[in-house]
């Protein structure tokens, strides 16, 4: 209880509100950083995941990216990154962990945006084909609105594990929340420590928050209910 | 084997032709023709066929309906005619054009296509799913809303009450509505509809059959039909193409050639042993004659209905109301001259039946609710006439007498227009289904 005690102290205490090491400089910080992160991500990952789903082929290099990834911990790829940022010259406090937060948001994203995409019935598509519109209509028009939901869960996973995983900047120079745990932790102030792993936790679900609200203001407006009859007949004449 | 596309099955078809468009009209119907068309699956040139050989002609502003048992091919011949799939060998050709030299997108969007699963866009309002070809021809916006509205009424739903719902809104009937709707959009001349019934209730599916015979009647397109369903076959179709595995053409025919003269075992099993009820299918109530209905109308009294008929009031009355629709037979018999006639003494009415009923589904309904005689009505609902079990087992008798008696050596030929009575010596033996259990090489009269 004591300890409680004095975590809300140290909120509670103005000067923590101010300056370069003051909470919201920090969170802006943590946010800039990650958000940078999963965009690079989404940039690298989205394409992918959208044509592979779209075309059926590749569906091993998804499921080997999105393996690969979950694998490697983001502090090994940080510490394997921090050698290479100095040898090139690089910022070694930015680069290394933007790196390893690109690479561990790619995995969910990839993989909901595959999973997304062939999701999307294959009668839709091939009523789409029918009616006469192009391969790029029928991605634009009919498959991506359709896989939007879970695509975007892909990406909401992924800035959630981002913003709760860029605390290990600090460990290597950089911004943000990690700030106080690292320092917390190296100068033994624990209610700072605390606070920091607080803030972090607080951050990562407003996070998950807002993406809930904008997968709610973004879903298809046909999809709010669930479909009925969707579920798939055995197909009488699959091959005829 | 070589297959001859005979023109016989055409005959007697009024079919529009290219002569005699008015200049200027739109192109309401095309003609499709299937030339040696061979569908190989794999990459050998012995692979297994899920089409061969197919070759036959659909005569503009017809309906042809592909039907056979699963892996017949039927769905792989429709999807090639809009280039879902490339045959191996052969041509199609859509009003002598052969399709494989046209833009597959502009070919498709010339095409209504009507699928199973509907395949409405479920994140599309009905409005946005109607105008799919519309948008993709470039159409104005005005232009589309004045048509999705047009279109929705065409297939009998209110635009008012569902262009800004979305799929999941609607029941079955509905979106099998809007996905015909859908594929009528840029007035296509020709429908491909790949068992567009098959996935709604049986009383919804017969309503949406009449639907589309009636619109058939008003616009004349040519559609290509496909189903495993030989009774749907035989009530949608001008012409039947039968095909068995290994996708081969077993018979092209009408429907009634294909009843009376089934040209393999294969294809005499695939119609069916109740193939004189079948043909039934072919008939429809307005084929009948029609007995008058008694009628009385509500609050009418006794007395002025027996002194109207002359003194020979049938014992059961039709009662209808002041719109003239039907409420209930009444017992005149048990009523007094001064009493009037009011809805409490009804019963329920008899089946009512419409002008363009099949005489099929007309006598199950009847059977069905064990009565002798079925109200017809019409297009308001009002009756016109009584259609009676007797009245369709007539016709059906006089049928099996027009029937060949080919499958039987032994029996005597028919003269060539037989007007004879029902126990003509043409008759066929699984016809004579009233007298039931009888084998079919039972002793003939």
């Amino acid at each position: 209880m004591e300890l409680a005690g004095q975590v809300l102290a140290w909120f509670s205490d103005p000067t923590h509100w101010q300056g370069a090491d003051g909470i919201p400089v920090r969170v802006l910080e943590h946010l800039e950083a990650s958000g940078l992160a999963v965009f690079v991500a989404a940039l690298l990952a989205l394409p992918v995941g959208l044509v592979v789903g779209h075309t059926g082929r590749g569906a091993f290099l998804v499921s080997s990216v999105a393996n690969l990834g979950r694998a490697l911990p983001s502090f090994a790829l940080l510490l394997m990154l921090i050698p290479i940022a100095v040898d090139v010259q690089l910022d070694f406090s930015t680069w290394p962990i933007l790196g390893a937060m690109v690479l561990l948001a790619i995995p969910p994203m990839i993989t909901n945006a595959y999973a997304g995409m062939r999701a999307v019935e294959r009668e839709l598509v091939e009523a789409a084909r029918g009616m006469g519109m192009s391969a790029v209509q029928v991605l634009v028009g009919v498959e991506l609105p359709l896989a939007l939901p879970v695509l975007l869960t892909g990406v909401r996973l992924a800035a959630v594990q981002v913003v709760a995983t860029y605390t290990l900047g600090a460990v290597a120079g950089g911004g943000g929340l990690g700030r106080y745990i690292y320092d917390g932790f190296a100068r033994q102030d624990t209610p700072r420590m605390l606070a920091g792993a607080a803030l972090v936790a607080l951050l990562a679900i407003a996070t998950d928050a807002a993406f809930g609200v904008l997968a709610h203001a973004t879903a298809p407006r046909g999809l709010a209910q669930p479909l009925p009859g969707r579920a798939r007949q055995p197909a009488a004449d699959q091959a005829g | 084997m070589a297959r001859h596309v005979s023109e016989d099955p055409f005959r007697g078809l009024a079919l529009p032709t290219s002569a005699n468009r008015p200049a200027g009209a739109p192109h309401r119907a095309a003609t499709v023709a299937f030339d040696h068309v061979t569908k190989r699956y794999g990459r050998r040139d012995d692979g297994p066929t899920a089409v061969d050989d197919l070759s036959f002609f659909v005569p503009a502003g017809a309906t042809c309906v592909l039907v056979g048992p699963s892996g017949c091919g039927k769905t792989t011949s429709l999807k090639m005619v809009n280039r879902l799939i490339e045959p191996t060998q052969g041509r199609i050709l859509i009003d002598g054009q052969d399709i494989s030299t046209q833009d597959p997108t502009r070919l498709r969007r010339g095409i209504g296509y009507v699928i199973q699963q509907v395949g409405l866009f479920p994140h599309q309002t009905i409005a946005e799913n109607v105008a799919v070809v519309p948008r993709l021809l470039g159409w104005s916006a005005r232009r589309r809303r004045d048509r999705v509205e047009e279109l929705l009424r065409l297939v009998g739903l209110e635009p008012g009450q569902h262009m800004n719902r979305y799929p999941a809104d609607l029941s079955g009937g509905e979106r099998q509505r809007v996905g015909v709707a859908r594929a009528l959009a840029a007035d296509p001349p020709l429908l491909l509809m790949d068992e567009p019934f098959g996935a709604v209730d049986p009383i919804v599916r017969a309503r949406l059959q009449d639907e589309l015979l009636r619109l058939q009647r008003e616009l004349g397109k040519t559609i290509l039909f496909v189903t495993h369903d030989i009774d749907e076959a035989i009530k949608m179709g001008d012409l039947v193409a039968v095909m068995r595995q290994g996708g081969t053409l077993a018979q092209f025919a009408t429907p009634a050639e294909l009843l009376t003269q089934p040209a393999s075992d294969f294809v005499a099993r695939f119609v069916g042993a109740d193939r004189a009820l079948k043909r039934l299918t072919l008939r429809r109530v307005a084929e009948l004659p029609l007995e008058p209905a008694p009628i009385v109308g509500l609050g009418e009294s006794m007395g002025a209905v027996r002194a109207r008929s002359g003194g020979r009031t049938p014992r059961w009355l039709l009662l209808v109301d002041r719109q003239r629709l039907p409420v209930g037979w009444v017992d005149g018999s048990t009523l007094p001259d001064a009493a009037a006639v009011d809805a409490a003494a009804a019963i329920r009415p008899s089946p009512l039946l419409g002008r363009e009923t099949t005489l099929r589904d007309a006598l199950s309904l009847l059977l069905d609710a064990a009565v002798r005689a079925g109200i017809v009505v019409d297009e308001a609902g009002r009756p016109v006439g009584l259609a009676t079990i007797d009245a369709i087992t007539a016709l059906l008798h006089e049928q099996n007498d027009l029937t060949d008696g080919r499958d039987d050596p032994d029996a005597a030929p028919g003269p060539p227009d037989v007007t004879a009575g029902p126990t003509a010596s043409g008759s066929r033996d699984d016809g004579d289904a009233p007298r039931g259990g009888r084998s079919p090489r039972a002793p003939r009269g």
